[in-house]
């Protein structure tokens, strides 16, 4: 009797330590972030003092002077994330498409693997294929190109006009477009194949084509998850590093041109963060890596709070 | 009755087939450049991927050498660097999964940690630093595990309780009737109903850091010399490719194309191994 209360008492004891433990790491994994948070806005006080709220509308970026300002990289971040986005999200669109309602059933699981062996592929060898291979090519033949249709537009000519280097926002935009396809696409794959069969076989029923069952049936229902799956994708390529450093120039100017060099936030850091001499250098790096931060974390919350509402729906109507 | 017109209907028809089409060329231009790269790095990495990569050191400009200490040190941090996520995700996990149901505790850190998934991982780099670089004041091959460590786990944690979802509760019912405690029932039969998921989202983790640069440029920072000390500046792969492709160098950028075949292959490997693990693991088991 006495042995089998005591052996309760083990278990009882065990089973509070193992559920303690298990909320410690949890409660880690929740304090992380907050850790950076902090850790970030105290390594950029010195920064935010210096120069206060101008950092982020200042582009001046000057070691030697010691004077500093954000914006030539954070309008370079979020420009070629844009960019990205605006070539991304029709060929991501255009892939979920053909996976979800047009590839045969045996063509779907190799297609889906091929897909997302893009995002396998370590980001810094998108950054050397973009500078030894793509970047060229883009000069040779596609730049020029650019130069010479898009660059006599009114009012947005000047958006296409430079030299054709083949390095640049527009090259780093692109090769972060064929980034972020596998996450968007995937996620958009994932909350088509939500769609009750009903929906789409009863508007097919009345003789709609598979066009106007993605467009009419397909897109209403899963608008939002389509928008968390593009913020996502925004999420992945505003934080991009190693790619677009290679590729992007690394100029701290401000240009309208897309064909000019410039510089975004993290290709800034993983540039000059080791280099950086001095304690208003390095903090002006950290505020811009702080800055990043900040951004990425509204971006992917919005991305998060949506695809959870889409999900919400769906736990309502089953 | 409703006149079939015939326009109407020409017009509907040509405009799915165009959407249709160019549905098709989107994947075909994914796989494009899928193919482009691959077929890039074959072309230029695979003549200079010999066996003095392996065996040589780092060397300086104009001379012959390997990656042999790079590529220690990248095996050195990813191990320090999974040995320390893999606990921590698990066990949160377990939380999210078996303990957390009741509370703000399991929502917020599973909405937390999938935002963390998708960090900025040169942000994560410049977090180490300041914590485990600045107040130490040296680059150390521990701050590169660190900051590895620190994208283990979110992959970890989503993997692992997704896994730990899908085992029916019947079991845990079944082996709670028998008397077993709850440590014993989530560690002896959960996991084990588990193992195959919770296996590819370790595999998944270990490729996802063995290709990071980012966080390990102002952690680890790099070495030109031998360095099995995780104390000191340790040099990585992925370093080491972006130093030597970025050089003027030539011999500097054959040895970063080799470097970059070897990597994307392992990564690539193994992101393969762990899907054919999945397809088979929750489904058997």
């Amino acid at each position: 009797m006495l042995m089998a209360n005591q052996k309760m008492n083990l278990g009882a004891f065990l089973d509070k330590v193992f559920r303690n433990t298990t909320l410690f790491f949890a409660f880690l994994v929740f304090s992380i972030m907050f850790g950076i948070l902090i850790t970030l806005f105290i390594a950029s006080l010195p920064a935010l003092k210096t120069f206060g709220p101008s950092f982020f509308i200042s582009d001046s970026w000057n070691p030697v002077t010691v004077q500093f300002g954000g914006l030539v990289p954070i309008y370079g971040t979020l420009v070629t994330s844009l960019i990205a986005m605006l070539i991304g999200i029709p060929l991501s669109f255009g892939i979920a498409v053909f996976i979800t309602e047009l590839a045969p059933v045996w063509l779907k699981r190799p297609l889906g693997i091929a897909i997302e062996l893009l995002a396998g592929i370590p980001s810094i060898i998108y950054g050397m294929w973009g500078l030894f291979v793509f970047a060229p090519f883009a000069a040779d033949h596609i730049q020029p190109w650019i130069n010479d249709n898009l660059g006599n537009l009114p009012l947005i000519g000047v958006v296409f006009q430079g030299p054709a280097m083949g390095i640049g926002m527009l090259t780093a935009s692109f090769i972060l477009a064929i980034m972020v396809i596998p996450f968007t696409s995937s996620v958009m794959r994932d909350v088509f194949e939500i769609v009750p069969p009903m929906l789409k076989e009863s508007a097919y029923g009345l003789g709609a084509t598979t066009w106007e069952v993605v467009r009419n049936i397909v897109l209403p229902y899963t608008k939002v998850g389509v928008v968390g799956g593009i913020m996502l994708g925004l999420g992945r390529a505003l934080g991009e590093t190693m790619a677009v450093t290679f590729v992007i120039g690394n100029a701290h100017e401000l240009s309208a041109s897309l064909l000019m060099p410039g510089n975004t936030i993290s290709s800034a850091l993983a540039n000059e963060f080791t280099e950086a001499v001095g304690d208003i250098y390095t903090s002006s790096l950290i505020t811009l890596g702080m800055t990043l931060f900040v951004i990425t974390f509204v971006v992917l919350a919005l991305a998060k709070l949506l695809l959870l509402r889409l999900s919400a729906r769906e736990g309502k109507q089953t | 009755m409703i006149k079939f017109d015939r326009k109407r209907y020409l017009r509907r028809r040509i405009l799915n087939a165009t959407v249709l089409s160019i549905s098709v060329l989107t994947v075909a231009f994914a796989l494009v450049f899928l193919f482009w790269i691959l077929w890039t790095l074959f072309s230029h990495g695979f003549s200079y991927l010999n066996l003095s990569v392996f065996t040589k050191m780092t060397p300086p400009p104009g001379n012959a050498g390997g990656l042999l200490n790079a590529i220690a040190g990248s095996l050195y941090m990813v191990t320090v660097a999974t040995l320390i996520g893999t606990p921590v995700g698990i066990l949160a996990a377990t939380y999210l999964a078996e303990f957390g149901k009741n509370g703000w505790l399991a929502p917020t850190t599973r909405f937390i940690n999938d935002i963390l998934l998708s960090a900025p991982s040169i942000v994560i780099g410049l977090f180490i630093y300041a914590i485990a670089v600045h107040s130490v004041g040296h680059f150390s091959g521990w701050a590169g595990a660190l900051a590895l460590s620190l994208i283990v786990i979110p992959v970890v944690v989503r993997t692992t309780e997704n896994m730990l979802q899908l085992v029916p509760s019947s079991l845990r019912e079944a082996a709670a009737a028998l008397g077993a405690p709850q440590w014993k029932v989530v560690v002896m039969v959960v996991y084990r109903a588990a193992r195959a998921g919770m296996l590819t989202g370790l595999l998944l983790a270990v490729a996802r850091i063995s290709g990071e640069t980012a966080p390990l440029l102002f952690t680890a920072l790099n070495n030109q010399f031998w360095n099995s000390d995780l104390n000191g500046p340790m040099s990585s792969l992925a370093v080491v490719i972006f130093q030597f492709a970025m050089s003027p160098y030539e011999d500097w950028q054959h040895l970063a194309w080799a470097g970059a075949l070897l990597i994307t292959l392992f990564v690539l490997g193994l992101n393969i191994l762990a899907r054919s693990l999945f397809r088979r693991g929750p489904t058997s088991s």
